[in-house]
């Protein structure tokens, strides 16, 4: 007899099962309660917080410049894209204008931050339903978006490339140089990858009319990115309420029709196409100038300018033990990160660190929706359904 | 033509009077201070209604005041597709009054509130499942209130006799330290004479 609040009707035929929380389906460390009659989901209960580090009580006592690491351990799969919200948010309540090239570089980065994410998503959804090459073929290709990472911020993956008022450290030329030499063979790469998945039978039987939602549901689950897109509307926030410099480009927003696993896998394919494309633009348009405001009450003063002046050794000073104070307020700001919404809400009191940081992950949305989603749907879809949403714990459980 | 936000404003208090206690508009983003016992009222209209369309509840979180008689905000951020606006809505609380659930309106809410209740400990009325979320099973206290410690209380170990992961209480080889930055001019400001001219200055 389950017990468990909520619960559905009990029958002699419901079999409780657990899933995880070791399990290589499970994308990380989910636990799911799955009630069924037969094979048929009657009632999924997914338990999170098994990767719960206190992230958002962390940042309470950090300053901002600290707090920033804490957004790459996130959704670890594109770490620059949840660095990028924070330091909007920041920005917004500063009031700070971000010079050109430095909005340039963070586009850039954001897109190679999709493509890694949905490089994932795509192949490893293949291999929860049984194929073991695309893996293969896709994390080649991430491997050099993270060598790209390295070479721009010193780090695969936790970059703390972003700042407040632009980025870290300008890009050596080669880098975009090499950036766009594998921008311009990566089309190719992905058409390989499709003709392993988008036309095999097995993906399709898998994948196909599995997972449907619509666009009531959607909404009511707060379902963002691919997975309200799949639904057939064309929401997206780079387009909708363009942020940074995304105005200056041009790119199309695939949307689904049948808002099912498939179509969700369409989209992912496609928007890497796109992403490739925005990072050309960015680098063919790359405006000079600096990459980080000027203003040395936010940004740290260059290395050579501190070995002379006076003034700007007390910033560096300032800056690395104190931090800068942010005026009072609260902002919400958000950006279209590979799997949807990801918004930070800061409020502050004036003072150097954050008073309250609240992170709104989509897979947290997209995971409670699980329930919804796998009702009346085979045992075998779970994992389908699962890897179809995208789901990173770093995000979900903070 | 839609309403600017502002006006989106005027006519959320126009329309349900009484219920809009504040009403702010900063950094171009719209708060309203709803009322505790008028959200479920105020959120239903927010979505159903023709200007405002706010049908994705994007978010619920909680922010701690320790020293204001209610001391939680609870804080709803809601989203239009359809006229592609957003809008928060605020309301206070205490630890013992309890706020209407929402989860009947926007589906999404269900484990947004579970959240709210497992960091703040705010009861969340005729919700439908309110147990913990993202703290451990048998979990004690609300970890993001501010007289909750950054070090909590419990630390996991893994015992070798006992064979077995247990509680133990936490154990610092250093104190945990914070540091005042509040820099003793910014406080005499305006205190000592002569400090009038610096400013003119």
């Amino acid at each position: 007899m389950s017990d468990a609040p909520g619960g559905g009707a009990v029958t002699d035929n419901t079999i409780t099962l657990n899933f995880g929380p070791q399990h290589p389906a499970a994308h990380g460390v989910l636990r799911m309660v799955l009630e069924m009659d037969g094979e048929l989901i009657t009632r999924v209960d997914p338990h999170i917080g098994l990767l719960h580090r206190g992230t958002e009580k962390l940042i309470e006592y950090k300053t901002y410049m600290q707090a920033l690491p804490y957004f790459d351990r996130l959704d670890y799969v594109c770490p620059m894209n949840q660095e990028h919200a924070f330091s909007l948010a920041a920005e917004k309540l500063l009031g700070l204008e971000v010079p050109k090239r430095g909005q340039y570089i963070r586009v850039l980065f954001c897109e190679i931050g999709r493509i890694l994410n949905h490089l994932l998503q795509v192949t490893t959804q293949a291999l929860d339903v049984g194929a073991l090459t695309p893996p293969l073929w896709g994390f080649e290709e991430r491997e050099k978006l993270m060598i790209f990472y390295e070479r721009a911020s010193g780090a695969r993956l936790h970059a703390n490339y972003f700042r407040t008022g632009g980025v870290h450290q300008d890009c050596p030329p080669a880098l975009l140089e090499d950036i766009y030499v594998w921008s311009g063979g990566f089309p190719q790469v992905l058409d390989d990858l499709e003709t392993l998945l988008t036309e095999n039978r097995i993906f399709k039987q898998r994948n196909v009319d599995i997972g449907k939602i619509d666009r009531a549901d959607a909404e009511a689950w707060a379902m963002s990115g691919p997975m309200l897109r799949s639904t057939g509307v064309a929401w997206d926030l780079r387009r909708a309420q363009p942020y940074e410099c995304y105005s200056d480009f041009e790119f199309q927003i695939p949307v689904g029709k049948n808002g099912d696993n498939y179509d969700r896998y369409l989209i992912r394919i496609e928007e890497m196409r796109q992403a490739t494309n925005i990072m050309r633009q960015c680098i063919e348009r790359m405006p000079d100038g600096p990459v980080m405001t000027e203003d040395n009450k936010i940004a740290p003063p260059k290395r050579g300018e501190m070995k002379r002046s006076m003034e700007a050794m007390i910033h560096q000073f300032k800056l690395f033990t104190e931090g800068y104070r942010v005026p009072e307020g609260e902002v919400y700001a958000a950006v279209e990160a590979p799997k949807g919404e990801f918004g930070v809400y800061l409020v502050s009191e004036g003072e150097n660190k954050p008073y309250r940081c609240k992170i709104r992950a989509p897979s947290f949305a997209h995971l409670q929706a699980m329930d919804y989603m796998c009702k009346g749907y085979m045992l075998a879809d779970v994992p389908s359904v699962l890897g179809s949403i995208d789901v990173v714990f770093g995000e979900i459980d903070r | 033509m839609a309403l600017d936000l502002n006006a989106l404003g005027n006519h959320v208090a126009q329309a349900i009077p009484g219920a809009v206690l504040e009403q702010k508009y900063d950094r171009g983003e719209l708060t309203l201070t709803i009322a505790g016992e008028r959200l479920t009222e105020t959120i239903e209209f927010l979505r159903d209604d023709i200007e405002c369309e706010f049908r994705v509840l994007l978010d619920i979180c909680g922010v701690d005041w320790p020293k204001r008689a209610k001391r939680f905000d609870v804080i709803y951020h809601l989203l239009s597709l359809t006229k592609n606006r957003r809008i928060r809505v605020k309301v206070q609380t205490d630890e013992k009054t309890p706020l209407p659930s929402i989860v009947s309106l926007h589906a999404s809410a269900n484990w947004f509130e579970r959240e709210t209740f497992d960091m703040y400990g705010v009861v969340f009325s005729d919700h439908p499942d309110l147990r913990r979320i993202l703290t451990d099973y048998g979990f004690d206290g609300y970890p993001l209130r501010k007289d909750f410690p950054l070090t909590g209380f419990v630390e996991l170990r893994y015992d070798d006799e006992l064979k077995r992961v247990m509680y133990q209480p936490v154990q610092l080889v250093q104190e945990f330290r914070e540091f005042d930055f509040a820099s003793p001019w910014e406080g005499l400001r305006g205190a000592a004479i002569g400090d009038e001219k610096a400013t003119k200055a």
